[in-house]
C-alpha cells in the first residue's frame, strides 16, 4: 500500500465531510429544503440499519443479526436506555450464533 | 426533556439526561473500538504498515470506507478500485454534514474539526436528542469517544493481530441495535417515519444490483417526504 493511496483517500473523505458541513451547510435555505434536510438522519440511518442487519456485500440474508435487531426493536419500544438496547441486541445475536 | 437551568448549564454533570447521553456515547465508542481492532488486523493483512494503518484511522476516520478499501486491496484489487468503493461509502458523510450544519454552533475552526467527526454514529446520536443543547453534547462526546476508541483499537489490532472475533460477542449487531434505539423517538413523527421507510426500502431493493455504498447514498431519496406540506403532528 502506498502513502499516496492513504493520503488521497484521507483527503477525499475529509472533502465530503467539509463540503456538507462547512461549505454548503452554513447557508440559509428555503423552508422546504430545510424540512427535507431535517429528514436526512431518519432516511439514512434507517438504510444503514437494514444494511447492517440483512446485508452481506451485495447479498441479503436473514441470520443471527436479525434476531438481535428484533430484540433491540422491542427494547427501544419499551423505552429502555440506549446502553441496554445495545447490550440486549448484541447478546441476543451472540446467543443465537452460539446455539446455531 | 430535562430542564435547562443556569446551574445545569454550568455544571453539566447535574443534568440526568446528559449523564445518560454520555454513558450511551461512551458505550457506543467502546463497541466501535472493538471493531477498530478488526480494522487494524485487516489493514496489516492488506499490506499496509503499522504507521499507514494508524494514519488511515486517524485521517480517513469513516469505518465503512476503511474496511472497503483494505478489503479490495487484500483481494488483489487495484488501488483505483479500492479508492472508488471507499469514496462512494464516504460520500454519505457529506449528506450528514448538510443535516448537522444547522444544529452545530461555533467558529469556522470548530466546524472544520466537527467535519472530521461527521459520521454515522455522531449524526444519529445528535439527531436522537430532543433539543439543540443535548444534540451538540451528543455530537461532540460521541465524536470524541468514537475517535479515541477507534484509533486505539486500530493500533492494538495492527500490533497484536487477531485476538478477538467481534462477531462471537454479537458486536456486529450492536450498530444496528444502537441505530434502532436512536431512530425510535424520531419515528413518532409521521414525516420521519415516511422518510425512514423510503430510505430502508430503497436501500434493500438496490443492494443486490448496485455496488456497495450506493444503496445507502440512494436512500437519501427518503428526504423528499419533507416536500409534502407541513401537515405533520
Amino acid at each position: 500500500m502506498s502513502w499516496t493511496f492513504v493520503l488521497v483517500l484521507a483527503g477525499t473523505a475529509y472533502a465530503f465531510k467539509f463540503l456538507g458541513l462547512v461549505v454548503v451547510g452554513g447557508r440559509t435555505l428555503p423552508a422546504a429544503v430545510d424540512r427535507c434536510l431535517a429528514l436526512i438522519p431518519s432516511a439514512l440511518i434507517a438504510a444503514i440499519t437494514v444494511a447492517n442487519t440483512f446485508g452481506n456485500g451485495q447479498a441479503l440474508q436473514i441470520d443471527a443479526r436479525a434476531a438481535g435487531v428484533a430484540v433491540s426493536v422491542v427494547a427501544a419500544w419499551r423505552r429502555l436506555p440506549l446502553i441496554v438496547v445495545i447490550v440486549l441486541g448484541a447478546a441476543a445475536t451472540a446467543l443465537v450464533r452460539a446455539v446455531s | 426533556m430535562s430542564e435547562v437551568t443556569p446551574a445545569t448549564r454550568l455544571r453539566p454533570w447535574h443534568d440526568e439526561q446528559l449523564r445518560q447521553v454520555i454513558a450511551a456515547c461512551v458505550t457506543l465508542g467502546f463497541a466501535v473500538g472493538v471493531y477498530g481492532i478488526s480494522f487494524g488486523v485487516a489493514s496489516i493483512g492488506a499490506g499496509a504498515t503499522i504507521a499507514q494503518t494508524c494514519a488511515i484511522s486517524l485521517l480517513v476516520f469513516t469505518g465503512a470506507s476503511q474496511f472497503s478499501a483494505v478489503g479490495v486491496l487484500a483481494n488483489g484489487g487495484s488501488p483505483l478500485a479500492a479508492f472508488g468503493g471507499a469514496a462512494v461509502l464516504a460520500a454519505r458523510n457529506g449528506v450528514y454534514g448538510f443535516a448537522m450544519a444547522s444544529r452545530l454552533d461555533g467558529s469556522l475552526a470548530r466546524r472544520m474539526l466537527a467535519a472530521q467527526l461527521t459520521i454515522d454514529e455522531t449524526t444519529a446520536m445528535a439527531a436522537a436528542q430532543d433539543d439543540r443543547r443535548h444534540a451538540q453534547w451528543a455530537f461532540w462526546i460521541t465524536g470524541a469517544s468514537v475517535y479515541v476508541f477507534w484509533n486505539v483499537g486500530t493500533l492494538v489490532g495492527a500490533l497484536i493481530g487477531s485476538a478477538i472475533d467481534p462477531e462471537t460477542f454479537g458486536l456486529d449487531a450492536a450498530f444496528p441495535a444502537a441505530f434502532v434505539a436512536m431512530l425510535w423517538p424520531l419515528l413518532a413523527e409521521r414525516r420521519h417515519l415516511r422518510a425512514a421507510a423510503v430510505g430502508a426500502v430503497v436501500c434493500l431493493v438496490l443492494t443486490p444490483f448496485t455496488p456497495v455504498g450506493v444503496p445507502i447514498l440512494a436512500a437519501t431519496a427518503g428526504i423528499a417526504m419533507g416536500l409534502r406540506d407541513g401537515g405533520d403532528e
